[in-house]
C-alpha cells in the first residue's frame, strides 16, 4: 500500500487534535495566555523540522497503537496535562473525524484539500506568532511538493491505506450523530444526492458509436440518487477556497465537543485480536517510532502551578467512570515490545520519552529505561 | 438515417424494458456473514461456483488476510476459513510474497517473492488483477506495470514463472480474460492501469501484444473481456465498450456518480454488473453482435446497498441469475436473485 500516508494521516489526525484542545480550552476557562501557550507549543512541536524531515520519508504506516503513542506526546508538548480516559477520548474524537473526512470526499485527491483546510485552520491559530507560521508555511510547501503531481490512482492508493488503517472503527461520536451523519449502528451516512466529484458526470446517459466515430445514440437511465452537477474544483495552492468543507473545524460555541460519552455499539466493535505471537515488525516499527520521536522536542511540564489538567468530560467522576468503561476492544493495544531482543531501540525510546508521564499516574516499578518504557506503552 | 437511428432506438427501448421485466425481479436474500470486514480494494470478491459439489466459494480481502467462507446451496452449510499472508522473513530480505492455492485454500501449491527495494521507496509494492487464462496460465498484475505470466501444467504443482510482459507504465488495476469461453476470439486477455490505459493480448508460449487502447489519465479500476469487447470501469464512474483488437470506442456511459470499484459479466446472458463507491449496483444487458460489428448496451437495474462503498460485485453463475455484493468495513456478502 501506499508508502507516502503518514504525513497525511499526521497532519490531519494532528489538525483534529488542535481543534478539539482549543475548545476544551475555552471550554474550561484556561486563561488566554496559557490557552495560547499550549496551541503555540503543541503547534511547534508538530511542524518541528527534524521532526517532518522523518514524517515525509516514504514508510509503511504505523499500527495503531504507534500512532497513538506519538499523539500522546504531541498533546504533552505543552503544560497541558490530560489523563488516560480524557487522553483516549481525544484520540476516538480525532480518529472518527478523519475517518468521517477521508470516506465522504468526492474523490481520492480531495484528502488532499482536507489537509489544506486543516493547514489553513492550524495557520490562523498561530496567525500572530510569525516564528511559528514560517514553520507552517514550510510545512505547505513540503505538501505540495510531495502530493500535487500525484496521479488519481496513487491518491486512490492513499485512500485505500487510510481505510484500512481506520477499518473496524465504529465508535460512535455525538457530533455527528446529532448531525445524523452517522448512524446508531456507528457506520456513517453516504448519500446518494449532491454534487458530483469534480471531473465526473452526473450519471444517467448511454451514448453509441459507429465504427467511425460518430455518436449514433442517446439513451437516459434513471440513475438511482439526486446527483447535481460538479462544483469548480478547490485550490491546491498555499491560499485559496478548498470548495470542500471537510476538514474544517466542526466545533464551536454553540457545536461543543461532546462531553457525553455515547458509549461504543457493542454489536458492530469487532474483538481485536491480540495476537500472542512476537510481531516481526515491532522491532523495525520501534526503530522508526524512535528516529520519528526524536525530532519531537517536548518541554518539560514547568512547575507545579503553571500545569493544569484538561478534561474530555463534564466531570473528573464522569471521566474515571470512562476509564473503568472502556470496552477491551478498544484498547490500543498492538505492539508487542520484546524487551530484550529490543534493547536498542527501546533506550532510544526510552532516551526519548523519559520526561513524559501522565500527570500524577507512575508506571509500574521497572529494573530498567528499557522496561520502563515497555511497561508505559502497555499501559496505554 | 435519421429514420434508421428512430428504429435502432425503439428496438433498444423494447429490448431494455423486455429484459427490464425480469430483472426488476432481483431480490435481496439472506447475507452471509464473514469473519473479517472488507478492505477497499477494487475487485475485492470473488466467487467460484462448484456445480458438482452444489456450493459456492466466496473469499473477500481483509488488509493482508484472505476470508473464503463455502456456502451450500440449500443455505444450510456455511465453512469459513482464513488465509494468512505468508510474513516476510525479516532476518533474510523483505519481500512481497504471493502466494496460490488449492480453489479451496486447503493448500498452498505454489508462493513467488516480489523483490522489494531495502529501504521503502515512495513507489509501493503490490500485486493487483489477477487472471487465469484457459487452464494453462495464470496472469498477476504488478505495481511497476509488468505482468507476471505463470504457466499451470495440467497435471501436478510444477508452476512456473514463463514470462513477464513490460508493456504498461503504471501500476496495474485489474486483468481479465476473454469470459465467452469462445475459441475463435483473437484476444484472450486485457490488463488495466492507472492511467487507464488498457493492454489487449494473445496467449501462448510466447504472450502477443495485439493492441494499445490509450487511456486519459483516470484510473481503469475494473475490466472484462466478453465476446471480442473490452468493458472498462473508470474512476470517473464511466462505464466504456470498446472493441478489443481495433480500439474503437462503441459506447460510453456515465454510470456511476464515485469511483467503480468492481465490474462483471454473466457469460451466457450478457448481463453487466457494475458497482461503485456511490453505494449503487446497476445491472445492464449488452449485445455484441460480430456479424454487424456493433456493441449496444441497455442499462436494466439499480440496487442501493445503504451506506456502504462497494468494493466488489459477482455475478453467481453464468447467467446472471444472481449476483453478490460486499463493501468496505462490511462483515458479510448480501446476495440477489432473480424471483
Amino acid at each position: 500500500m501506499s508508502s507516502r500516508t503518514l504525513p497525511l494521516l499526521f497532519i490531519n489526525l494532528g489538525g483534529e487534535m488542535l481543534y478539539i484542545l482549543d475548545q476544551r480550552l475555552r471550554a474550561q476557562n484556561i486563561p488566554a495566555d496559557k490557552a495560547k501557550k499550549v496551541m503555540n507549543d503543541i503547534i511547534t512541536t508538530m511542524f518541528n523540522k527534524k521532526f517532518l524531515e522523518e514524517l515525509f520519508k516514504p514508510q509503511e504506516l504505523y499500527s495503531k497503537k504507534a500512532l497513538r503513542t506519538v499523539f500522546d506526546r504531541l498533546a504533552h508538548a505543552s503544560i497541558m496535562r490530560l489523563n488516560q480516559a480524557s487522553m483516549d477520548k481525544l484520540y476516538d474524537l480525532m480518529t472518527m473525524a478523519f475517518k468521517y473526512q477521508v470516506l465522504l470526499c468526492l474523490r481520492p485527491k480531495d484528502i488532499l484539500l482536507v489537509s489544506f483546510n486543516h493547514m489553513d485552520a492550524i495557520k490562523d491559530f498561530v496567525k500572530d506568532t510569525p516564528s511559528i507560521l514560517s514553520q507552517v508555511d514550510e510545512t505547505y510547501r513540503q505538501l505540495i511538493e510531495m502530493y500535487t503531481s500525484l496521479s488519481n490512482g496513487e491518491f486512490q492508493l492513499i485512500r485505500q491505506t487510510l481505510l484500512i488503517f481506520f477499518q473496524d472503527m465504529h465508535i460512535r461520536v455525538s457530533i455527528f450523530l446529532k448531525d445524523k451523519v452517522q448512524n446508531s449502528n456507528g457506520r456513517f451516512v453516504l448519500p446518494t444526492s449532491g454534487p458530483v466529484p469534480y471531473g465526473t458526470q452526473v450519471p444517467g446517459l448511454i451514448r453509441m458509436f459507429s465504427c467511425t466515430g460518430e455518436e449514433v445514440t442517446r439513451l437516459q437511465f434513471s440513475n438511482g440518487g439526486n446527483y447535481t452537477a460538479a462544483l469548480r474544483e478547490g485550490s491546491f495552492e498555499i491560499f485559496g477556497d478548498r470548495v470542500t468543507k471537510l476538514g474544517t473545524n466542526m466545533y464551536s460555541v454553540s457545536r461543543p465537543v461532546e462531553t457525553h460519552m455515547s458509549g461504543t455499539s457493542k454489536s458492530s466493535a469487532q474483538h481485536t485480536k491480540v495476537s500472542a505471537a512476537p510481531n516481526p515488525l515491532a522491532k523495525e516499527e520501534l526503530n522508526l517510532l524512535a528516529k520519528l520521536m526524536g525530532g519531537l522536542e517536548v518541554q518539560k511540564a514547568g512547575n507545579a502551578d503553571s500545569g493544569f489538567r484538561v478534561n474530555l468530560f463534564a466531570t473528573d467522576e464522569e471521566e474515571e467512570e470512562a476509564l473503568i468503561t472502556r470496552p477491551d476492544e478498544l484498547s490500543y493495544g498492538v505492539i508487542n515490545i520484546q524487551a530484550t531482543k529490543d534493547q536498542q531501540a527501546n533506550a532510544e525510546l526510552a532516551k526519548i520519552m523519559g520526561e513524559f508521564t501522565d500527570s500524577g499516574e507512575q508506571s509500574p516499578s521497572a529494573s530498567s529505561k528499557g522496561d520502563d518504557l515497555l511497561a508505559m506503552m502497555d499501559g496505554l | 438515417s435519421m429514420a434508421a437511428d428512430d428504429a435502432e432506438v425503439i428496438l433498444l427501448l423494447t429490448i431494455a424494458s423486455n429484459v427490464r421485466e425480469i430483472c426488476s425481479m432481483y431480490h435481496k436474500e439472506k447475507s452471509i456473514q464473514i469473519k473479517n470486514s472488507a478492505s477497499a480494494l477494487y475487485n475485492n470478491l470473488s466467487v467460484l461456483r462448484i456445480a458438482p459439489r452444489r456450493l459456492t466459494y466466496f473469499t473477500v480481502v481483509h488488509a493482508n488476510v484472505v476470508n473464503m467462507v463455502s456456502a451450500s446451496w440449500d443455505g444450510l452449510n456455511y465453512s469459513h476459513r482464513q488465509l494468512q499472508s505468508k510474513e516476510p522473513n525479516v532476518a533474510t530480505s523483505t519481500s512481497l510474497i504471493m502466494q496460490m492455492y488449492e480453489s479451496d485454500g486447503s493448500i498452498m501449491v505454489y508462493w513467488h517473492a516480489l523483490d522489494t527495494p531495502e529501504t521503502p521507496t515512495a513507489q509501493a509494492v503490490f500485486a493487483r488483477g489477477i487472471s487465469a487464462v484457459w487452464e494453462n496460465y495464470i496472469c498477476v498484475g504488478i505495481s511497476s506495470g509488468a505482468i507476471l505470466v505463470f504457466d499451470v501444467p495440467s497435471k501436478g504443482s510444477n508452476i512456473t514463472l514463463s514470462e513477464v510482459l513490460e508493456e504498461h507504465k503504471e501500476s496495474i488495476t485489474d486483468v481479465a480474460s476473454e469470459c465467452s469461453g469462445s475459441q475463435e476470439c483473437i484476444a484472450d486477455l486485457v490488463s488495466a492501469d492507472d492511467g487507464g490505459n488498457l493492454c489487449v493480448w494473445k496467449s501462448g508460449e510466447e504472450f502477443q501484444l495485439l493492441n494499445k487502447i490509450p487511456g486519459f489519465d483516470m484510473t481503469c479500476s475494473s475490466v472484462k473481456l466478453w465476446k471480442g469487447t473490452v468493458v472498462a470501469g473508470y474512476g470517473t464512474g464511466q462505464i466504456r465498450l470498446y472493441e478489443a483488437v481495433t480500439g474503437i470506442l462503441h459506447a460510453e456511459v456515465s454510470a456511476h456518480a464515485r469511483w467503480i470499484y468492481s465490474l462483471d459479466i454473466a457469460p451466457f446472458s450478457g448481463l453487466l454488473l457494475s458497482a461503485a463507491e456511490d453505494s449503487l449496483v446497476r445491472v445492464w444487458h449488452l449485445t455484441v453482435t460480430p456479424e454487424t460489428n456493433s456493441v449496444e448496451i441497455a442499462h436494466l437495474h439499480n440496487e442501493c446497498v445503504t451506506d456502504t462503498q462497494i468494493c466488489g460485485a459477482k455475478f453467481c453463475d453464468g447467467d446472471g441469475y444472481a449476483f453478490a455484493v460486499t463493501g468496505y468495513d462490511l462483515s458479510e456478502i448480501i446476495r440477489y436473485t432473480q424471483s
